[in-house]
This record gives structure tokens, sequence and C-alpha cells, in this order.
């Protein structure tokens, strides 16, 4: 090596550098210096990266992920939602420590008690006296079981349903689009058979009719139910991804290379589609606890004791003129919840264009 | 465009068939039409074997289909395993119903959706942009069946305290409902709130696109003659901008109107409406086999007449598009 850049250090700041053009090395001295650079990232060098190089500015080489990871932190909106999102999930999925009470706990003077941040004077029917009642965030029902105890129980249930459909339809959506976009055949037929089901067959009926005979009341059989009839958005996406990336450059000289099908649809592909695969992931998991809280609602979901939202909202239908909180609160949740989860999928899709290199 | 049409309708009778097959299979191998005569315990044995054999359940599901299909294809549907009533007249009725309350809902969806992604598109980045754009995402969150409820409470609420009745939130019809204009006003009242309820998610979804269109058409070069030439912002806006912004969102509205029959199983059952929703979760609950296949047909061929509806009126408002 002939030339070499110098040691990015701020004692050399007032003496002009000598500029390496490339010329003597094609390693960016990056990665002497341990930074991230991607092996495939162009190296040529701007004007203005050479101007700001000259006046003592760092440039840092960045890959993709590093782009879309400042990109995303940069997005205020999708950050606070997803701080917003952590601090309800963990309260749901701590609900034993973090819940005031236990879901089944049943205060019978204290029922249908609306919501208050101290609590509301109750009368003993029986000796006659007023007590302080102790406070119920979201109010109690007709057996005097604090609500917002079993709200948060209610989310640790869903955001479980939620994941496991997230996660079970991501894996059949991926692999089968990758099969039906790489090599046509039976997987292309499945897919595409499939889609014309769905786009014919109401989808909420189906989900009801499976529901209703498999669904078993268990959190994980329904669960993995909407995944079953999850899958296929994520399948298209896949699919029209490699059907494209399959004529590149990169990947006939991967085949000429010699490598395999398997390791060119995992080692080449695939990378290269995780953007569109992670935001509808994520976006799965909204509609997730949308669907579970309709079919938990219409008693087709999880049944009881297990709190799910949806349970929640259609156990506090019978009174919910007089104690309106039963109904409200859970429902509530869920709004905040999807809502969270579709503004970080807005900032992870804007984060995960490659065809953007600025950031913020 | 005929033999399009035809072609379609034709590609769409093995898929129909195709899945009346699963939904059959599946629904005969895992509900059992008999259950309720099974936990009656003055039923005798030998009766319910013979309603077993005279309604074909112990044969094959293969054979069971046949049967179904037989009777379905011979007399409009047949009748219902249990009860054994022809299924035809009530379907119809409750059709009816569902496609007031469907219609009601989208005409109203599409004005506002419309109207609101106009308004959002020429006042870009503007506060009621903005305010759209998130109104929007919230709509789109809110589970339909809580909204329903929501609304409820807050329509008998309002009729509790202050004895005004604004909208009904059960039912079809008051108990008098009266004649002509007066049955009108009624019906309107009574779908009002689940036409409601059924238009967020449309409106959500139609002001987007709207906006997404509308700003797309507004920076394409024949708008630019349009100001070019001197006409007027109105006239630019509402001739030639809007018209062709218009075009995708009917054919939004026309697959819309398909999804919704599965959207309104919920809102119907919330405010009690004898619609297809409702109907479709007495038959679950029966486990009737012949009368969810009934249902699983009708708004099948509902939603591929939506999709054709669909392409049919894009091809014609976009000279662009020929169907081969």
């Amino acid at each position: 090596m002939s030339e070499t850049a110098p040691p990015r250090t701020d004692d050399h700041e007032d003496e002009p550098r000598p500029f390496a053009r490339n010329s003597g090395s094609t390693v960016p001295e990056s990665i002497h210096t341990g930074e991230l650079v991607e092996p495939g990232m162009p190296l040529e060098i701007s004007e203005e990266m050479a101007l700001a190089y000259e006046q003592g500015v760092d440039i840092e080489a960045r890959s993709h992920w590093a782009y879309a990871r400042k990109r995303f932190l940069r997005h205020r909106l999708a950050m606070a939602s997803l701080i917003l999102l952590v601090i309800i999930l963990a309260a749901g999925m701590f609900a034993n420590v973090v819940a005031p009470y236990g879901y089944a706990d049943i205060d019978l003077l204290n029922t249908q008690a609306p919501p208050s941040i101290h609590g509301s004077e109750t009368l003993n029917p029986i000796t006659g006296e007023t007590a302080q009642g102790k406070p119920h965030l979201f109010g109690t029902d007709l057996l005097g079981r604090d609500y917002f105890s079993r709200v948060l129980y209610g989310i640790r249930t869903s955001a479980r349903v939620a994941f496991v459909v997230a996660t079970l339809s991501t894996l059949i959506g991926t692999a089968i689009g990758a099969i039906a976009g790489y090599f046509g055949g039976w997987g292309d037929n499945l897919l595409m058979r499939f889609t014309d089901l769905i786009l014919t067959v109401p989808g909420l009926a189906i989900l009801l009719v499976a529901a209703a005979f498999l669904g078993n009341g268990s959190p994980y059989r329904v669960a993995v139910i909407l995944a079953l009839l999850f899958w296929t958005g994520l399948a298209r996406i896949v699919r029209g991804a490699f059907l494209s990336l399959r004529e590149k450059e990169f990947v006939e000289a991967a085949k000429a290379s010699g490598s395999g099908d398997m390791r060119i649809i995992v080692k080449h592909m695939l990378p290269n589609t995780l953007g569109p695969i992670i935001v509808t992931a994520t976006l799965t998991v909204a509609a997730a606890i949308l669907t579970e809280a309709v079919l938990s609602f219409l008693g087709f979901g999880i049944q009881p004791p297990t709190p799910a939202l949806g349970k929640l909202i259609s156990d506090g239908q019978g009174q919910m003129i007089e104690a309106w909180w039963l109904v409200t609160f859970p429902g509530l949740v869920i709004v905040g919840i999807v809502l969270c989860i579709n503004f970080i999928g807005d900032g992870l899709r804007d984060a995960l264009d490659p065809t953007q290199r600025k950031v913020g | 465009m005929l033999t399009y049409i035809v072609r379609r309708l034709l590609y769409s009778i093995p898929v129909l068939l195709a899945a009346s097959f699963l939904t059959f299979t599946f629904v005969v191998l895992t509900a059992d039409p008999l259950q309720g005569l099974k936990g009656n315990f003055r039923a005798q044995p030998e009766r319910i074997a013979a309603i077993t054999h005279k309604y074909h359940l112990d044969e094959p599901v293969v054979v069971q289909y046949g049967y179904w299909f037989k009777q379905a294809a011979t007399h409009k549907l047949g009748n219902t395993l249990v009860g054994n009533t022809p299924i035809w007249p009530e379907l119809q009725r409750v059709l009816g119903h569902t496609i007031q309350l469907l219609l009601m809902a989208e005409i109203f969806a599409l004005i506002t959706g419309v109207a609101l992604g106009v308004y959002s598109a020429i006042r870009q980045y503007s506060v009621f942009d903005y305010t759209t754009t998130t109104l929007s995402f919230v709509g789109l969150a809110t589970p339909i069946f809580w909204l329903a409820l929501i609304f409820q409470i807050v329509f008998t609420n309002i009729y509790l305290k202050w004895d005004i009745r604004i909208f009904y939130t059960a039912g079809l019809s008051s108990v008098d409902p009266g004649h002509g204009f007066s049955f009108l006003i009624d019906r309107m009242q009574h779908l009002a709130l689940p036409a409601l309820c059924i238009a967020v998610v449309s409106i959500a979804t139609y002001s987007r696109y709207m906006r997404a269109s509308m700003l797309e058409v507004v920076n394409s070069d024949y708008v630019r003659t349009a100001r070019a030439k001197g006409l007027k912002e109105r006239r630019v806006v509402m001739r030639h901008a809007f018209r062709n912004a218009l075009i995708p969102i009917i054919t939004l509205v026309g697959l819309n109107f398909g999804a919704l029959f599965g959207g309104a199983i919920v809102t119907e059952t919330i405010f009690s409406l004898d619609g297809m929703g409702a109907y479709f979760i007495r038959a679950l609950a029966d486990g009737d086999p012949y009368r969810i296949q009934a249902w699983l047909l009708v708004s099948s061929v509902m939603i591929i007449i939506g999709n054709l509806f669909a392409d049919i009126v894009y091809g014609y408002l976009d000279p662009r598009i020929r169907y081969e």
C-alpha cells in the first residue's frame, strides 16, 4: 500500500490532509478503523465527501441498516409510539407485578364503582358504615373486579396471541412467497389459488367458522387459526419481490459461481426483501390484535377465565349503559396499541426504503 | 368487453365450488347440527338415528356434499337442516336489509371521504390536512364493534337523560313505523348508527386514497396546461383534476362493497339488525352446514359482482385501460 490515510485525530485539524483517491487501495480506510462498510457498497467518492474530508469533517460509511436505524431513530412519531407501546406491553407482560389486584379478585362492596384515582365512598349494607373505597383507575364491574387489572392481564393475552400470529404468518408467508417467486410451480399455484379464494369468500366468515369449531377457546389455537389465514398478504409481497430479484445480476452471478437454490434464496435474495417483510410483520401484529378482539367479542375466540381485550368489552356490554367504563377503557387500550403499531410500521416503511439515503 | 366479463364469471365458478366444498367439509367434520336434539333427554335414540339417516348425516362428507349440491341447485338453496324450513325466502329478506345498510354506509363514506381527500390535497400540509391524516389513522385503528358500543352508550344516555331520540340503537324499525315518508325516516334513524360504524373505516381509506390520487393528478402535465391556458382554479380542480382523480376511488368502492359483507357481521349483531351477518351467526351457532353454505354462496356472489363492477367501471372511466 503506497498511500495510507492519516489517522483521524483532532491534532491533524490544521494541516491540509493528503486525500487518498481510491487509487492505491480499493479498501476504504473505514475498514481499518472498524467502521461499518458493506462489501457491496460503491466506493466512489463524491465531491461533497472530498470537500468534507479536506475540511476535517469525519465521514462515516454506513450500511443500509445503519441508515435505516438512524432514519427510524429520527422519526419522532414512530419513536414516541415505540416508547408508548413498550410501556403498554411491559405493563401487560408483568401484569402479575404491576396490576394492583388479581384479574379475578372479587370485591362485593365495590361493585360497579366508577373510575377514580382516590377511590369513592362506599356504603357497607350490613354494618351501615361508610368507608373510603379503594382506588380503581378503570372502575369495577358487577362483581367488583378491578378493570384496570383485568385490562392489564387482557393486554398480556392479546399481545401473546398477536405475537404468535405475526411470527407464524411471517414464517409461512415468507417461505411460500419465496418458493413461489423463485421456483414458480406448486408454491406459486397454491399461493395464487389461495389468493383467488380469499378474494372471493368473506374472510371474517371463514375465520368465524374455523374459530367456532376448532378454536376451543384457547389463545394459542386461536392464534394458529389467525396465522393460517394471515400469511397470504406477505406471501404475495415476497413473491413479487422475488420475481424481480430473480432477474438481477447478482443472483445470476451467484448461480454462475455454483451456489445452490437454498443458498441463493436465504443468503442473497432474502436479505434484499427484509424491509417489506419487517413492515408487513409489524402491521400483522395490529391486524391480529383487532381480529382477535372481534373473535373474542363475538364469543368465538378466547374463553373465560382468561381475560382478553375483546372479551372484556363483551363482558361489559351488558351493563354498559350504567357502567360506561367497562366498555370504554379496554377499547381505548386497543385503539392505543393498534395506533402505536401502525405509526411504527409507517416509520419502518420510511426508514427501510432503500431508495432513500437521507438521514432525518 | 363482453368476452372479458363472461370469462371472469366462468373463472369464478370453480373457485366458488372449491370454496363451498372446503367450508362444507369443515363444518360437517367439526359441527353437529343435531347437538340440540341430542342434548334433549326426551329425544329417543331411534328418532335421532332416523333423522341422522334421513339427512344423510351418516354418509361420507363427499356424499353429503353431493346431496346438498343437488338440493341447492334444484330447490333454490334447499331447506335448512335444523328446522327444515326453506332457506331462500329468509336469505332474500336479510340480504335486502344488508344491502340497504351497506348502500347507506357506502354513499355516506364516499361523499365524506372524497370531500376530505380532495380538500386535504388542495391544502397539502395545512392544519386541515394533518388533522384528516391523523383522524384517518385513528379510524383505521378503531375496532368497529367497540365504536358501535360507544355510539349505543352515547345515544341511549342522551335518550334517557333528555328524552331526545336522535337515532335508534337497535333493530330495523319501530313498532309502528308508519308508511311512505315516515317509514323512510324511521328506517334511516335505525340504520344511521350502524351505517356510520361501517363508514368510519371506509372514510379513512377513501380519504387517504383520494388525497394521494388527487396529488398525483394535480402535478400532472394536463393540469399544468389547464392552468397555463388561464382557467380559473376552481374549474381546473373540479373539471380537470377531480374527475380523473376519482377513477381509482370508484374501483376501490367496488372492491370494498364486497369486503364489507364480512365487516357487516359484527355491526349487525351489535345493532340487532335482521341482516346477513346475524343470519350467519345464527347458522353458525346451530352448526347448520346448509345455511352456512347458502350464506357463503350469496355473499361470495356479491363479492364477485363487486369486483367485476370495479373492473368494468375502471375500464369505462379510464380509456387507457383495455381488457382483452
